[in-house]
């Protein structure tokens, strides 16, 4: 049933009774054409993408567990494009625009909202860095705007200006940055995908890769042996996990991050705000929680919860930032896994196994690169080769120095 | 004033004698210390505390505890207010104010209640299928309406003018909870010898002992906790923490814990915290957490006067209130007998028991009969009534019969509290005997488990359960257990048959209350396919409100199983994360906040400084001096235009002391260092200076500084500022981790010598006055790059090196940091004949951008020494720290972006830093970048504006002119490409 | 998450700062002035960029920097965190001659 205002009014009349699954619980068939690991937003996305852009159906999600319960359901819902290197710029404006466009393609609504990012700086030397990233994305005709302090004050007068250790000096103001329903992309992307003829396979978690040849066969899962043609790896937290079924070693670290959600509350804080002189981002909810999160744990780990430190480090920047909300509660907090790579960028790519392809490596940044992850995968996994937006995004970069750092920290996980 | 009409004549743990005024929504009360804000108003005959999330339901109290989702209130006002507060565990004090939330204009009359009319449409999820069309409309209209409507208090809008305060403690035994189990732990282990902390989240000892009218050891339980608690007072290494909530347990025996220091008093005494947070550190955990009672899912369960039958024991035998005054009681299990019981007490007749289980049981059957209560076999299906329940029908054999009844005492079993049990990932596991989960399996290291938390109903089983729990602790701890006799308590019925939701009901039946999750909307998310408990959570919201699920998780998931025809167990589980009730962010920052956020380091030469006006800007967590204005002088320009004239004229002094210092030592230091350095240092002769650049092991450049030799085995090495804690761990892991053969030590001394660059054409003559005469720094006898041990005035011992980063004749004078403030004044005294001003960081950088000299802007982490047109410094004949990397195909190709100087075409064009290069003609796109303007400043000495920038084949680009295009800035304008050095590129003024 | 380091005994991670993968000790040994080949270039690779990034124990190196600056091999589960072993860095053979 297509969704709109009628349909809704009608169901509400009839008690809601006709509404069918969202998508099917499909069985796994004994072959496809095209497997994808993980039903994550960017597994799903990417299934959407292959029937949608290259009418290649006969696909699989596979899924461990539930679909969208990874980190499309664990992240602060941050959409933006505030890039500085060319490599990451036109990437991050295909996935904005895809945004822009996506609750009338996949006719869901998934609540995008372009309520403003707004990095703040301290010094002048943060404000030149921002300056030099705000000219890179005006440069690939991306919005972005230079706040001095009045201008910050204007738009949030209750940040902490009067007595901060590191007073705001301005801001890097993005418009078109925002925040998204994110649980809403996972589903919306398995309905669009399920109803043009994609099987998404839940609780079937991929045991092995099958490789014979130099060329992948298809998976084995703990519901048996499915075939494929060609397997595209997409299971962010647990790339390295995957990748080493079919004996591939990856440039990357698995590490937690954070995030909080507070009770919910009145209207307070319109857009988002990022922190320049500590660890602290937060926006606030459509239901009313405020949504706040920082920095990693700092160590390898694959246990989706984090650790009291980075807590307190969390609210210190934000009480730093924004003392009114001292008597605000952090109601939960939870821990994603990320994909931590070695220069602080992802991999969309072949892989030396023909028919296999990687998409990993997305940091704390794989949430608003959903749409434009998928459909760069599809078009690798579709065409054997790399579009022009993911080009940059190869494995060979690491030998050849290509890198793609923003942050010029090097290869050093925890930093970037 | 109202009289308390509530209030039973006697009972209690309410203190008649302290009378306590507060008001809630502007109406004065009057309660009694030792009431909660949630009793008082009850006692005052208040019924209606609050309206629901989605379509502001008339709510009253469920229950009496942290699992209360209904009774949410705004507690204080002003900058104090706290949204979201529970009125159950607001402990009343004299002055309290209080007020409801989410509703307009009244909490009797609100308008927003007209949704309950759109609850069809306002099924779960409902948005996500509409809102869709026009697509602009969602930012513009749906979404501003939903985001007002939605949200429950009012966030205070400025600053918590209160403190909190972090505190650490260590013990063996970490008690959570003090009801007969926790009371039985505590005194089992602290009588072992134990170093124990009982945690206690009310404002009393005693759990349910307090709560319902029990017999232990022969005394009413009341009697029992004072006097155990009195025993765990004295005791010298039990520590007991009252309003102490433990939220969350962490790795390594790690737990959170929130101590509520004074939010029971109007404000905080003069120099006293809020809030303490507690970091535990424990080696045993006995978790004895109890349990939290389920409601039934029934029609219109949620109407005020609807309650927990546990809770309304609790108002009647701790508060000594009557929470109404014909009663039903609506249970699936033996409880029922003790609420009949207390309620018959409390003088509130008990009309009707209603209970589900096949001719009941025989506790139940005698409690009724006992109260003259007609007992009913069957379920209420719906309760009717606006803001108050007025009566219930029952359905019993088939027909469905109205009770007048302003009180309904439910109970659908209890549940285990297990949420720390489950914070580092174990899953609680069903027990369908007891029907509630369990502690899992793999507990926390070092957890146990004790009484109701674990499923242990009975009054005699939990005591005997902590007991155990505690003597095993102290036992595991190396303690020799104490001889300990369980006592005895008065015998009960724990029977329960588990009764989910009372089917066919009219009337929405609430599982989730404060979220509005209704049985229906569990219904649809089945239909939907949203059977997962992590989808039906994150679906229909359910579990997701600020009970976090307390009263609804259980609930929500069984009637999930039923409506699929699986298994509770089948189905799933949810665990819990931290925190276990919500904490303020606040407490969780401490003294972290405004000018404490981070710690703040000074130079020995501060004060000094801070006398002479300067202006100081952060660098990272130190202060440095921007630069010291004059008057007259109108802005930092003038001033730092004044200061370079100054040094390049006759002779300036800048402290530069929050540069890394790191003394390295041993016979194979040289080896080391030129394992750490792109170039040499094993080859610098003693009492010499070099420059040296660090690269990182991926081939880019780390930092940079000058390292001198003072002897054969004793190098002292400078880092930048930003990287000197870093460097120092580079250093320390290439040596322990990389080269452990090598003998040689480092510390680091970045706090132990001051240190200041005297520079200018007449820095020797300063120096020669305050320099010993025995150290001769003529210049040829002290020429550049030289460094020595030296002494000044008479014996101070000194570093000094001839080394310059203005393109002067420079030196930069070392000396303990206790001498710091004496060698400033002592330089200025010298200076003056010459004309010595001191001149700060700006100063400092408009010299070394006219030098070219690259600093932190072009160590972006993304450039390498050939980039900075160093290329040449790095060896190809040693090994060193990114040799191999740094020769990879992007890091030498040769249209790499290089090191240039801009020179606006324009007169008095400001270049800014960030602005990007294009070619003349080009279009501003990402393939037409040529390149980023990294540093730029007004140059005193050319009379303009000059920067420095990172070229594509900036090399073969000299003398072009190229366009700085600053979009953001809103510029445009031409520079002619240069050398990176502007002023004295031969390098002859250093010289002297 | 506690560490106890063999100098200073059961001290908070947060004394600690972190690197990573302790294979980072096996440093490829190419001759400086030799010609890089294709084989040095894939060990460096390999070295400065791949992780064995297992679910289960790891070693890994932790710097004592609030403490005694000592750098140390911890080896931690990834799922449970719980750490089995901490040594120091530097053999001890090498300690005390230098």
């Amino acid at each position: 049933m297509r969704y709109s205002i009628l349909s809704v009014l009608g169901q509400a009349l009839k008690g809601q009774k006709d509404w069918k699954p969202v998508w099917r619980d499909a069985e796994p068939k004994p072959a496809y054409d095209v497997i994808i690991v993980g039903g994550g937003g960017h597994g799903l996305a990417t299934a959407y993408y292959l029937a949608k852009e290259h009418d290649i159906r006969n696909v699989a999600v596979v899924e461990k567990g539930w679909i969208g319960g990874g980190n499309v359901g664990r992240n602060t819902t941050i959409i933006r494009s505030n890039y500085l290197l060319p490599g990451n710029i036109p990437f991050y404006e295909k996935s904005m625009k895809l945004w822009e466009g996506l609750e009338q393609d996949i006719n869901y609504n998934a609540m995008i909202s372009q309520r403003g990012i707004l990095n703040l700086y301290h010094s002048d030397g943060q404000r030149d860095a921002y300056v030099r990233r705000g000219n890179a994305m005006r440069l690939h005709g991306v919005d972005a705007e230079l706040l001095d302090r009045e201008g910050v004050r204007k738009m949030y007068p209750f940040l902490n200006f009067d007595n901060a250790r590191f007073p705001i000096h301005g801001g890097l103001l993005h418009r078109r940055g925002g925040t998204v329903r994110h649980d809403a992309v996972a589903w919306g992307y398995a309905r669009a995908a399920d109803q043009r003829g994609v099987d998404i396979i839940q609780n079937c978690e991929v045991t092995g890769i099958r490789v014979e040849n130099g060329r992948v066969l298809g998976v084995e899962t703990e519901r048996g042996f499915i075939g494929a043609n060609k397997v595209g790896l997409a299971a962010a937290g647990n790339s390295s996990r995957v990748a080493a079924m079919a004996g591939l070693k990856l440039p990357i670290e698995s590490q937690v991050l954070q995030a909080f959600v507070s009770e919910g509350l009145k209207p307070l804080i319109p857009g988002v705000i990022t922190f320049g002189a500590g660890h602290f981002y937060i926006s606030q909810s459509d239901k009313g929680g405020l949504v706040f999160g920082g920095d990693l744990d700092g160590y390898n780990s694959y246990a989706q919860r984090g650790n009291l430190p980075v807590v307190e480090d969390v609210c210190e920047g934000g009480m730093a930032l924004m003392p009114a909300i001292g008597r605000l509660r952090v109601l939960r907090g939870w821990g994603g896994i990320m994909d931590m790579s070695m220069d602080g960028s992802p991999i969309i790519d072949k892989t030396p196994v023909d028919g296999l392809y990687l998409n990993c490596g997305w940091c704390y940044g794989g949430f608003k690169a959903t749409p434009a992850s998928g459909f760069c995968f599809a078009h690798t996994i579709a065409r054997d080769e790399p579009h022009e937006l993911n080009a940059a995004y190869r494995l060979d970069r690491f030998r050849t120095g290509r890198l793609i750092d923003e942050k010029g920290v090097g290869a050093q996980p925890n930093l970037h | 004033m109202s009289r308390q009409p509530n209030r039973l004549a006697s009972g209690g743990l309410v203190d008649r004698n302290k009378p306590q005024l507060f008001r809630f929504d502007g109406q004065p009360y009057q309660g009694f210390a030792g009431d909660t804000l949630a009793s008082a108003l009850l006692a005052n005959g208040v019924s209606l505390f609050g309206r629901s999330f989605k379509y502001h339901r008339p709510r009253g109290l469920l229950s009496a505890g942290p699992e209360e989702p209904n009774a949410l209130v705004e507690l204080r006002s002003g900058a104090r207010r706290e949204p979201n507060t529970r009125a159950t565990v607001a402990e009343l004090y004299d002055g309290l104010e209080a007020t409801s939330q989410n509703r307009w204009p009244s909490l009797r009359f609100d308008a927003m209640a007209v949704n309950q009319l759109f609850a069809p449409i306002f099924a779960a999820g409902f948005y996500y299928k509409t809102f869709m069309w026009p697509a602009a409309f969602w930012e513009k209209l749906y979404e501003p309406i939903i985001r007002r409507a939605a949200g429950l208090g009012r966030p205070a809008g400025s600053e918590d003018p209160d403190h909190y305060e972090k505190a650490f403690a260590h013990c063996d035994v970490l008690v959570i909870g003090s009801g007969p189990a926790g009371l039985m732990a505590a005194l089992a282990a602290g009588r072992s010898g134990a170093r124990v902390i009982i945690a206690e989240e009310d404002f009393r000892l005693g759990g349910r002992l307090i709560c319902d009218r029990r017999e232990v050891d022969g005394v009413p339980s009341v009697e029992w906790v004072a006097r155990i608690a009195s025993e765990l007072e004295a005791m010298p290494e039990v520590r007991v923490m009252l309003r102490t909530s433990v939220f969350g347990v962490y790795d390594g025996g790690v737990y959170g814990a929130l101590e509520r220091v004074n939010d029971h008093v109007a404000v905080p005494p003069e120099f006293q915290p809020r809030q303490r947070m507690w970091r535990i550190m424990t080696r045993e955990t006995i978790l004895a957490a109890g349990s939290i009672e389920r409601p039934v899912v029934f029609g219109d369960n949620d109407r005020p006067g609807v309650m927990m039958a546990g809770s309304v024991r609790t108002y009647t035998n701790r508060f000594a209130v009557a929470p109404g005054t014909r009663a039903a009681v609506f249970a699936n299990n033996d409880d029922a007998a003790r609420t009949i019981g207390d309620l018959e007490a409390a003088g509130v007749h008990v009309d009707a028991v209603i209970d589900p289980r096949p001719g009941s049981t025989d506790s139940v059957r005698s409690a009724a009969r006992k109260a003259g209560s007609e007992l009913i076999e069957g379920a209420i299906e719906r309760a009717t009534g606006g803001q108050r329940v007025q009566s219930v029908d029952v359905r019993s054999n088939g027909s469905t019969r109205s009770l007048s009844v302003d009180l309904v005492a439910m109970s659908g079993g209890w549940s285990p509290t297990v949420h720390l049990t489950s914070h580092q990932g174990s899953r609680p596991v069903w027990d369908d005997q007891l029907s509630a989960f369990l502690p899992g399996q793999t507990l926390p290291p070092g957890m146990t488990v004790a009484g109701a938390a674990t499923g242990q109903f009975s009054l005699e089983a939990c005591l005997a359960a902590g007991a155990a729990a505690g003597l095993d602790a102290a036992g595991r701890c190396g303690f020799r257990r104490a001889q300990l006799a369980v006592p005895s308590a008065d015998p009960e019925s724990t029977a329960v048959s588990p009764l989910w939701r009372v089917r066919g009901t009219k009337g929405k039946a609430f599982v989730d209350f404060q979220n509005d999750v209704a049985a229906s909307d569990v219904e649809l998310a089945e239909r939907e396919g949203f059977r997962s408990v992590e989808h039906l959570k994150r679906y229909t919201t359910l579990g997701m409100a600020t009970d976090q699920g307390k009263t609804a998780n259980v609930n929500g998931l069984a009637l999930m199983a039923e409506i699929t025809a699986k298994s509770i167990s089948q189905t799933g589980t949810t665990i819990f994360r931290p925190p276990y009730t919500p904490v303020a962010i606040g407490a969780l920052a401490g003294h972290h906040r405004g000018e404490h956020f981070k710690p703040t380091r000074l130079t020995a030469g501060h004060a000094w400084a801070k006398r002479q006006g300067a202006v100081f800007v952060e660098s990272g967590v130190w202060m440095r001096a921007a630069y010291f204005p004059r008057p007259g002088e109108n802005d930092w320009l003038e001033t730092t235009i004044r200061e370079v004239n100054t040094v390049r004229s006759a002779v300036g002094v800048c402290d530069v002391s929050t540069l890394g210092k790191i003394d390295v030592q041993g016979r194979d230091a040289g080896k080391f260092l030129d394992f750490v350095y792109c170039n040499t240092f094993s080859t610098l002769a003693i009492g010499k200076a070099r420059y040296g650049v660090m690269l990182r092991e991926d081939g880019f450049a780390m930092d940079d500084g000058t390292t001198s030799r003072l002897a054969e085995d004793h190098y002292v090495v400078t880092t930048t500022t930003a990287n000197a804690a870093k460097v120092m761990q580079h250093m320390e892991f290439c040596h322990q981790v990389l080269l452990p053969h090598l003998d040689v030590q480092m510390i680091s001394i970045s706090d132990q010598w001051a240190q200041y660059a005297i520079a200018g054409p007449k820095s020797r003559a300063v120096l020669q006055k305050i320099v010993d005469p025995r150290h001769d720094i003529s210049n040829e006898a002290f020429p550049f790059m030289a460094a020595a041990e030296i002494s000044l005035k008479g014996g101070i011992p000194a570093r000094l090196f001839r080394i310059s980063f203005s393109g002067e004749m420079a030196y930069e004078l070392a000396v303990p940091a206790g001498f710091g403030e004496a060698a400033i004044v002592e330089i200025i005294k010298a200076g003056q004949e010459f004309g010595i001003a001191p001149y700060g960081l700006e100063a400092l950088t408009v010299m070394r951008i006219e030098k070219g000299h690259v600093a932190g802007a072009e160590f972006n982490g993304q450039t390498t020494a050939r980039d900075f047109g160093l290329g040449k410094m790095v060896s190809t004949k040693k090994e060193f720290v990114g040799r191999v990397m740094a020769q990879r195909e992007a890091l030498t190709q040769p249209d790499r972006p290089i090191l240039v100087g801009l020179r606006p075409i324009e007169e008095g064009f400001r270049l800014r830093s960030g602005a990007h290069l294009l070619n003349r003609g080009a279009e501003p796109s990402l393939d037409n970048d040529q390149g980023y303007v990294t540093s730029t400043t007004y140059s005193p000495t050319l009379r303009s504006w000059i920067g420095l920038a990172f070229m594509k084949s900036g090399k073969e680009r000299t003398g072009d002119t190229v366009r700085a295009w600053d979009a953001i800035r809103g510029t445009d304008a031409l520079v002619e490409v240069v050398g990176p050095c502007f002023y004295d590129p031969k390098g002859e003024r250093h010289h002297g | 998450m506690r560490i106890v380091c063999p100098f200073c005994g059961a001290r908070d991670a947060q004394e600690f700062s972190y690197l990573g993968d302790a294979s980072l000790q096996q440093r490829p040994d190419t001759p400086a002035g030799a010609p890089l080949d294709d084989a040095a270039h894939a060990a460096w690779h390999d070295y400065v960029y791949l992780r064995e990034n297992p679910p289960g124990e790891h070693t890994e190196f932790w710097y004592h920097a609030s403490g005694c600056r000592q750098w140390l091999k911890v080896t931690r589960h990834m799922r449970t965190h719980a750490i089995s072993n901490v040594e120091a860095a530097r053999p001890s053979s090498l300690r005390g001659a230098a």
